[in-house]
């Protein structure tokens, strides 16, 4: 295990610094998520067009530098990609944290990928694969319309 | 027992942990066991085992003396009257949960008020919420200080005519504030209200005298205490016990059973349904001959100078801030550093071997009044040295590092 794999720059970057950090107005999708052993909650705000595209997003919340991290370049990347293709991603990238070497996705360019590899480092840290999904998760339960808080608990 | 080598009678010592030195700074969370209580446990399911208080063979009447010996051994530790008193549980928050069942059941109807602090442990908070449910009671929260203390006062501005009840901690699993226990119980005393208290934290680093602290309600865990996990020890004043409905029922707490009704057994057995921890029981007598070892005065004086240590080295550090500063302190400090969360703080220490606890601690009431979702937190046991604060503190360093703090 090495810790620079775990902290890379850009995490530490986006973990400081969240992008799309807050809510905005006329989002027409929302859900919240939280990790009960920690105490670390999310909320995604979105907004999906006639189109079913993705016009904006944007999340409140508190955690980790991983957790935080995650959240910001998940937005950041479903951003203007329809419906359809942020499930894949999501799927993609879920797969990826919990066993695959790689994603697969040909939605994604390859700098994008890129930037979302640098989360797999917590795959050696099992404890903290739980902050890295969250914000995953609480986006998939948006587009579903879910009414129920995503737990990493179940 | 000499407390400076206490740490070759831990067997969790003896090896690296991940290529390191293990630094245990997570005591508040559950202790490491000495070897004593791992071989108890070995040679008992070994040499000796058969189940208590049931069948005439040689191997079941000698497991239930070895299982009442431990009574005696708790009832001496915690100096109480009659060994009736203790009442094995399967931990601290079954103690409460059996307490808040049986006097709720009995004492509580709507309106009544539960006291508790801001401080509580969720084990002593949700049990009462329960009741809260069920029976329409109101639930008060004594408020802490800026300290992070409970004071007398702030217990006694909280008590009305409707109290029934006061459960307060001993010591704070978060700020390490060490509440007046003594004086609360005689404050409320005088009021006709009995008092719990959730001594998981008091437990393993004070010395209980339950003639002088006289209240009413005494919850242990016996895993914080060097024991086994599984075990925990409800003391009760006898007229409680006699007086409270039967907590759970089954084989064990019985007297007679026909299909019109029911007698219920003799203490303690009454509140002892079904087979038992037996082994842990047994070994938790190893733990407290343990502690009786050492001696409790100098567990207390060895925690106090680690405690007092710890808190001078980790105020020099830039960017730490401890939270709570309470005059009476046990071994815990929680802390915060500016700019790095305390999961990313625990990743970061346990590369290095140094095992400390991130998060709410189950304390969310008192979190939220400190308007922090999560501290870290390192907490003493019998086995900690100064060398291991050392470690802490250059840990700390690595993770401001890593932040570029």
């Amino acid at each position: 295990m090495d810790l620079k794999d775990l902290y890379q720059e850009i995490i530490l970057d986006h973990g400081k610094n969240p992008r799309n950090l807050g809510k905005f107005e006329n989002y027409n999708k929302d859900a919240k998520g939280n990790n009960p052993l920690c105490g670390d909650n999310v909320h995604v705000y979105l907004r999906l067009n006639e189109n079913k595209k993705v016009e904006d997003i944007a999340f409140e919340g508190h955690g980790c530098a991983i957790s935080m991290a995650s959240a910001s370049i998940m937005t950041d990347m479903v951003r203007g990609k329809e419906e359809k293709e942020v499930k894949e991603i999501v799927t993609d990238f879920l797969g990826m944290i919990k066993e695959k070497d790689s994603l697969e996705t040909n939605i994604l360019k390859d700098d994008e990928k890129t930037k979302l590899m640098s989360l797999s480092g917590v795959k050696q840290y099992p404890m903290r694969v739980k902050c890295a999904t969250l914000s995953w998760h609480t986006l998939t339960s948006a587009l579903d319309n879910s009414d129920q808080i995503v737990k990493t608990e179940e | 027992m000499n407390i400076d080598n206490i740490k070759r009678e831990f067997p969790i010592f003896d090896d690296k942990i991940q290529n390191n030195d293990l630094v245990y700074l997570d005591s508040a969370n559950s202790s490491q066991k000495p070897r004593v209580v791992v071989d108890r446990i070995y040679d008992f399911y070994t040499k000796e085992f058969s189940n208590v208080g049931r069948s005439v063979h040689y191997l079941a009447v000698a497991a239930t003396n070895l299982y009442e010996q431990t009574r005696v051994s708790v009832q001496r530790y915690i100096n109480a009257k009659d060994k009736d008193e203790i009442v094995f549980t399967k931990g601290a928050t079954e103690a409460i949960n059996l307490v808040a069942n049986t006097f709720g059941q009995k004492y509580l109807s709507e309106g009544d008020e539960v006291l508790l602090t801001e401080l509580e442990h969720h084990s002593n908070y949700v049990p009462w919420h329960f009741l809260r449910k069920a029976k329409n009671i109101n639930i008060e929260f004594a408020e802490i200080n800026d300290n992070g203390e409970v004071t007398l006062e702030a217990i006694e501005k909280k008590i009305t005519n409707k109290t029934k009840i006061i459960s307060v901690s001993h010591l704070s699993n978060v700020t390490g504030a060490i509440l007046p226990i003594k004086e609360i119980v005689q404050l409320a005393h005088s009021k006709n209200i009995p008092v719990l208290i959730d001594g998981c934290q008091g437990a393993p680093h004070l010395k209980l005298d339950m003639q002088e602290i006289g209240c009413d309600f005494y919850a242990i865990s016996g895993h914080k205490m060097y024991g086994p996990t599984g075990i925990g020890v409800l003391y009760a004043k006898k007229k409680w016990l006699e007086d409270l409905p039967p907590y759970q029922g089954g084989g064990g707490m019985i007297n007679e059973v026909k299909k019109e009704g029911i007698t219920y057994g003799e203490l303690p057995n009454k509140y002892e349904a079904g087979t038992m921890a037996t082994a842990q029981v047994i070994a938790f007598n190893e733990s407290i001959k343990f502690m009786e070892k050492i001696g409790i005065q100098n567990i207390e004086k060895h925690e106090k100078e680690l405690l007092d240590y710890g808190l001078e080295k980790l105020r020099k550090n830039n960017s730490v801030n401890i939270i709570g500063n309470p005059k009476e302190k046990g071994g815990v400090i929680s802390f915060t550093i500016e700019g790095v969360h305390p999961h990313d703080i625990a990743t970061i220490l346990d590369e290095d071997g140094v095992a400390i606890r991130a998060g709410h601690h189950c304390c969310q009431i008192l979190h939220d009044k400190l308007n922090l979702p999560a501290t870290a937190r390192a907490s003493f046991g019998v086995y900690n040295t100064k060398d291991d604060i050392d470690k802490l503190d250059e840990a700390i360093n690595k993770c401001k590092k890593i932040f570029n703090l």
